[in-house]
């Protein structure tokens, strides 16, 4: 019997197929061919340049400190991305009366702006905000705290906005998770008198255990592609002396304007795409090997 | 027991909504009050809607909202079309082809979008695109995850729905739209959500496309007043309960849709 005809299934797919060629293939290879250019925004000759956007790159300081400041923020972010949220599910699994509206307000910081929370922990980390004023008046420090103007205060600062953003949305992840770990292993421990951290150990953490490689490799790349939360906390500025910026602000720096320089950025581009796929290339080893 | 869970339950209350009632808070601050003290206020002492409106003569408010809108509109339209039909088809319909295409939108997961930002920006300014509305939202119009969420959602649906409508005549487009689809809508609500917070919340992209003041979307317009136009904290403390009262809203109206969307399965890195 004919269902179909033949060019049915091409019109159905075609739209997302030619979007997909059009703003992810296609740039893609283009990334690559532009980094071996000196394009600008403002025009001019686009000339082959080999491979001196990379040696370039080799002898940029910005790039060896974006570079650091990655890998301190992946290093903070991945234990604590990967575990706060799992808890948080825990303590949210249990079907309590008015359990929905906890779900919800928890997972209210993933659905506003980075922009808006950006703004409001600025706010709260002034020398003269909430979080300061509450620590003199408790005499834990005497002067204000600089978490906005030094270096490493403003990164830890990005980094415990980051966390706290990202905690209801792998929390949602692990509760959906949670749903298939078998309850008769629980009520199994539970009659031979494990108590709760002793279940949390043996039974449910082995149960997520290939969902928190997946929030691990997750947690990994977006504290690789930091923006918005340093860009907001230094106002653009990327902290005292630029050394607060993360390689996507670099990109976006030389994407446009006046200094802009498509091969340079394109160039910096293909570094974050190597970057990336180091974490991934290694939590996807370390569950193999696990799981053997 | 069930004590201790509670006190958990507000202790994380505290820390994840908090900052939010203290912004707000400051928005509602009047002028007379002084925000810096050492021991400030919760409740505002007068509780002024003034700085709401010191917002809209500082920057064009009402116009990035609009901006925001559209932007979120063609996003929000073009997932909803595109990733239904190219989700059914991969799902449901049999084609040469069919596992190169459905690898196609796979293989691009694990290409972070900040890498193509800039030969993006090349493509958009080629089409000549670029500082315009469309041009922030058009790469974002269909996006690859959402063609999979739906291709999941369609693919789980047993194989007898589509032979019974078929021996009674139906054609694709009617399988699709009466059969399959009232199937899925948990899933559709998921990517209708997610579409319309990542359009009105992005923004890296539309700080790249845009130059012209006057067509910043609401998050550019923000980082653009705190910048350059004000440091009142209160007024900043405005614009940003603008930019999220309204997403605020939309989720908590959604949010059962979400939720069984979630546990349907649509949820995924």
């Amino acid at each position: 019997m004919k269902t179909q005809r033949w060019f049915t299934p091409w019109v159905l797919t075609i739209p997302a197929l030619a979007w997909l060629l059009v703003f992810s293939v296609w740039p893609s290879i283009n990334t690559l061919r532009l980094s071996f250019t000196n394009a600008k925004p403002l025009g001019g000759d686009v000339d082959f340049v080999g491979l001196r956007n990379y040696t370039d790159m080799l002898h940029d300081g910005d790039v060896r400190t974006a570079l650091l400041n990655s890998v301190v923020y992946m290093a903070i972010c991945l234990p604590l991305l990967t575990i706060l949220p799992l808890l948080l599910a825990v303590l949210v699994e249990k079907r309590l009366p008015g359990i929905s509206f906890f779900r919800t307000a928890f997972y209210v910081p993933v659905i506003a702006s980075a922009v808006v929370v950006g703004l409001m922990w600025t706010w709260l980390l002034d020398d003269r905000g909430l979080i300061n004023n509450m620590a003199r008046a408790l005499h834990v420090v005497a002067q204000p705290v600089p978490f906005l103007t030094d270096r490493w205060l403003v990164l830890i600062s990005a980094i415990s906005l980051t966390v706290w953003k990202g905690l209801g949305y792998y929390m949602i992840v692990y509760l959906a998770a949670l749903g298939n770990v078998r309850k008769d292993l629980h009520e199994a421990a539970a009659i031979d008198g494990a108590g709760a951290v002793r279940r949390f150990l043996t039974v449910t953490v082995p149960g997520v255990r290939g969902t928190m490689f997946l929030v691990s490799i997750l947690v990994s790349v977006a504290a690789l592609r930091v923006f918005s939360e340093l860009y907001i906390l230094t106002g653009g500025k990327g902290g005292p002396g630029g050394k607060d910026q993360s390689l996507v602000m670099l990109i976006q720096q030389y994407a446009g304007g006046f200094y802009g320089n498509f091969g340079y950025a394109s160039a910096l581009s293909v570094l974050l795409f190597a970057v990336t796929l180091v974490p991934m290339i290694v939590l996807a080893r370390l569950n193999n090997r696990s799981e053997r | 027991m069930k004590a201790l869970r509670y006190f958990l339950l507000a202790f994380v209350l505290v820390i994840t909504v908090g900052p939010f009632l203290w912004e707000l808070s400051t928005s509602l601050k009047g002028a007379g009050e002084d925000i810096y003290t050492q021991t400030p206020s919760f409740v505002p002492h007068q509780p002024t809607l003034n700085n709401y409106a010191k917002v809209a003569d500082a920057i064009p408010v009402w116009r990035y909202i609009g901006n925001s809108l559209v932007v979120a509109a063609l996003t929000v339209g073009g997932n909803i079309l595109f990733a239904t039909t190219a989700g059914y088809a991969i799902a449901r319909l049999r084609f040469r082809g069919r596992s190169v295409v459905l690898g196609l939108f796979l293989s691009t997961l694990v290409l972070p979008g900040e890498v193509t930002i800039v030969s993006q920006y090349v493509t958009v300014r080629d089409f000549g695109l670029a500082d315009t509305l469309v041009g922030v939202a058009l790469p974002g119009m269909v996006a690859a995850l959402n063609v999979l969420l739906m291709y999941n959602a369609f693919r789980a649906l047993p194989q007898e729905i589509d032979e019974a409508a078929i021996v009674d005549g139906a054609t694709v487009p009617q399988r699709l739209l009466r059969v399959s689809l009232p199937a899925v809508r948990g899933t559709l609500a998921v990517v209708a959500i997610f579409a319309f917070i990542q359009a009105w919340d992005d923004f890296l992209w539309p700080l790249i496309v845009l130059t012209s003041p006057e067509k910043y979307t609401l998050t550019v317009g923000l980082q653009y007043l705190s910048g350059t136009f004000t440091q009142d904290q209160r007024l900043i403390a405005a614009g940003t309960m603008i930019a999220f009262i309204p997403i605020a809203i939309l989720f908590s109206a959604l949010q059962r849709y979400f939720f069984r969307g979630v546990e349907e399965g649509g949820v995924k890195g």
